[in-house]
């Protein structure tokens, strides 16, 4: 096995991530968000498929504009930064390699499968609850948003109540 | 100073998105650094096995929250001029059910996904298909769906608003909650680990060892 560096202490990796955040207050007002990038494809795609229909949705319609590219927007680029600092740091420590993680006693199939409908099923969710892990529980948890929290503790709630159920997919 | 710089200095469009890029850049950077470019991970803190994922959380919730509330108090970046998230009680608490439902079995959540497949995870690419698939349903069916994402809405409420509290006693009390929950989950990591057997630490050696 190759040489990886290893993991920031958690408490360390914590205090970065939160100076991120406030970072992103003092600076622009916003604070983080990656669900949004994912709506934002999915809405580009309709678009295209028929843009009378996506400018007309309750949900989508406002993410176009004759002026700009539905896709320039804050979430999309904060996206691009994400990918771009995370494929950074990954190279950077050695541990950039492409992979299909798993439990040990999972099989590929089995995770393809899981992979996809756990997106699916957090995609809906993001779009229930208007964010996700950053845009809800990190920001709004961080600027003591009531719904933030009780999102966050939702999140952690359907996690554990599924995870005896998804127990062959990780341990 | 009252407000975010982007709005002091009125910058343009393209300036805001290339601080949106630049902040980007620290996410993820801060994201892989934390060890959650990997699914195995993440959710190893739904078995009890290593709560890593809790503990980056709440120190970046907390750390966070005092520079934020600590800038509103010397009235240099007031909270009231921040996007400050509005509340819908129902759809937080079953968009959140759903939601954590689709993180254990998916293994990421939307942000670390993007780091997962900036390094080299394929199921991070699955995932991602997923969210993409799942945003859309959203949409198609929104006309059924628009009432579940207003349930329970509240406008802009804090939680010390909400428990009438000061903003700097509701700090301190988050603080030390979250104090409690690093000591809490201390406990539980040691005696799940100490009751799972060689055995299952042999096996599982693999995906934990990265992260002890």
């Amino acid at each position: 096995m190759k040489t990886e560096k290893p993991f920031w202490n958690p408490y360390a990796a914590g205090i970065v991530l939160g100076l991120v955040l406030l970072a992103s207050f003092v600076l622009t007002g916003r604070g983080l968000g990656a669900s949004g990038t994912f709506k934002h494809l999915g809405a580009a795609a309709l678009h295209a498929a028929d843009p009378t229909w996506a400018e007309d949705n309750g949900n989508i319609g406002s993410l176009f504009s004759p002026t700009r590219s539905s896709l320039d927007a804050w979430i999309v680029w904060l996206s691009v930064g994400a990918a771009i600092g995370g494929a950074a740091s990954a190279l950077a420590a050695g541990r950039f390699r492409v992979e299909l993680l798993k439990g040990p006693r999972a099989s590929r199939e089995h995770r393809w499968i899981a992979a996809v409908a756990g997106g699916v099923l957090a995609g809906f969710g993001a779009q229930i609850a208007r964010g996700c892990t950053s845009g809800q529980a990190l920001t709004g948890g961080a600027q003591l948003a009531l719904g933030s929290w009780v999102f966050m503790f939702s999140v952690f709630g359907g996690a554990y109540a599924v995870a005896w159920f998804a127990r062959r997919l990780w341990i | 100073m009252d407000g975010p710089l982007s709005q002091v200095l009125k910058l343009s469009h393209g300036s805001e998105m290339l601080i949106s890029v630049l902040v980007g850049l620290g996410f993820g950077w801060a994201l892989e650094r934390a060890g959650f470019g990997r699914s195995t991970n993440l959710t190893s803190v739904f078995y009890g096995r290593d709560f890593r994922v809790l503990r980056v959380m709440f120190t970046a919730i907390v750390t966070a929250m005092i520079g934020l509330y600590f800038l509103d108090l010397l009235r240099i970046l007031p909270v009231s001029s921040i996007g400050i998230l509005d509340t819908y009680l129902w759809a937080a608490l079953v968009g959140g059910l759903v939601f954590g439902a689709g993180f254990i079995v998916g293994g990421w959540c939307p942000g670390t996904s993007i780091v997962g497949l900036a390094s080299g995870k394929v199921d991070a690419a699955l995932f991602i298909g997923g969210l993409v698939l799942g945003s859309v349903l959203f949409t198609l069916g929104f006309g059924d769906l628009r009432g579940l994402q207003d349930a329970g809405a509240r406008g802009r409420v804090l939680l010390h608003e909400a428990l009438h509290l000061s903003s700097g006693s509701m700090v301190f009390l988050v603080a030390l909650f979250a104090i409690g929950a690093f000591a809490a989950v201390g406990r539980i990591e040691r005696a799940v680990n100490a009751r799972g057997g060689a055995s299952r630490a042999a096996a599982a050696d693999d995906d934990i060892s990265a992260a002890a």
